[in-house]
């Protein structure tokens, strides 16, 4: 029988290999962002685990914000690459530092 | 094991080897590939647990909408990602080191791990029973009744990420010949029309 313990450990897998990436790939901002997804997406099995274990539903009312803030955050920052990358030729997280405007 | 273990651990195993696969991927179009099937994975996850309508949110806004736009961005930007990956295996050792630290923080949390004496009694929404009412049905009950003003301020934030996605990346070129309409449609025959009477032989 597959209790809670096994989504939670599921979760806790694909979380530290979301941590696992984003030490992995440095530099690539792209494959950055798609780590931070992988780590959001834990966190919402777990959400969705606790709500179907405990029997409430708000587990997954708050699974739908993350999701929302998922997105946005997905969006965005992928216009920031685009811009970036437009202005820099680059998407090498090293060549951030310098602020010029 | 029952069918229902057998789709977790299957559902589970798609999930890590895509998380996994997208970390390590050499190109990054594998690598939103293997996002897709992470996410697919954890789709056949949400089913499971009688979550239907997450799981079809899931397929649609992330295989849908983000998974395509990393695709998009990926295949649109002209990036040497070979240079990229350069410093790699420098940081293996030490992703591994804080990965296995973090696993092993986790395991002995879930180890000593139980539900408070009056969690039960604390739900502040309890999911009614599915032969009454079903999941779509009592989730939409309790985001437009207890949670409206979260849900109004969920959609505030995906307006302010679509403008600002916009803003950012909108750019007028300045030296590109653009149409014009108001100026075309002012425009009279009087002074755009010049009638010449040309002499024969001799022209302009």
């Amino acid at each position: 029988m597959v209790g809670l313990e096994h989504y939670l450990s599921l979760a806790a897998g694909l979380f530290v290999i979301g941590i696992f990436g984003l030490f992995l790939n440095r530099k690539n901002v792209i494959i950055l962002l798609m780590s931070v997804e992988l780590m959001l997406l834990s966190v919402n099995i777990n959400l969705i685990a606790f709500s179907r274990f405990l029997g409430d539903s708000v587990g997954q009312v708050f699974t739908l914000f993350v999701l929302t803030v998922a997105a946005a955050e997905a969006s965005i920052g992928l216009a920031i690459l685009v811009s970036f990358f437009r202005n820099r030729g680059s998407i090498d997280v090293e060549d951030v530092n310098v602020m010029k405007g | 094991m029952s069918v229902a273990d057998f789709a977790f651990y299957a559902f589970a195993l798609i999930v890590l080897v895509g998380g996994l696969f997208t970390v390590v991927s050499r190109h990054p179009v594998h690598s939103v590939l293997w996002l897709i099937t992470a996410f697919i994975g954890a789709t056949g996850l949400f089913v499971l647990l009688g979550a239907e309508f997450i799981a079809m949110l899931l397929m649609i806004v992330y295989v849908g909408a983000v998974a395509v736009l990393f695709l998009f961005v990926v295949m649109m930007l002209d990036v040497d990602f070979a240079a990229l990956r350069a410093g790699m295996a420098e940081y293996l050792p030490i992703g591994l080191l804080i990965g296995v630290i973090l696993l092993m923080e986790l395991g002995m949390i879930y180890g000593v791990w139980q539900f408070a004496d009056g969690a039960e009694a604390a739900r502040a929404a309890v999911t009614p029973p599915l032969e009454q009412v079903e999941n779509t049905a009592a989730l939409g009950m309790l985001i437009y009744d207890d949670y409206i003003l979260l849900f109004q301020l969920a959609g505030l934030i995906l307006l302010v990420a679509m403008i600002g996605a916009i803003v950012l990346t909108l750019h007028h070129r300045p030296n590109i010949k653009r149409q014009n309409v108001v100026a075309q449609m002012h425009r009279d025959p009087a002074s755009s029309i010049e009638l010449k009477d040309v002499k024969p032989g001799q022209g302009l």
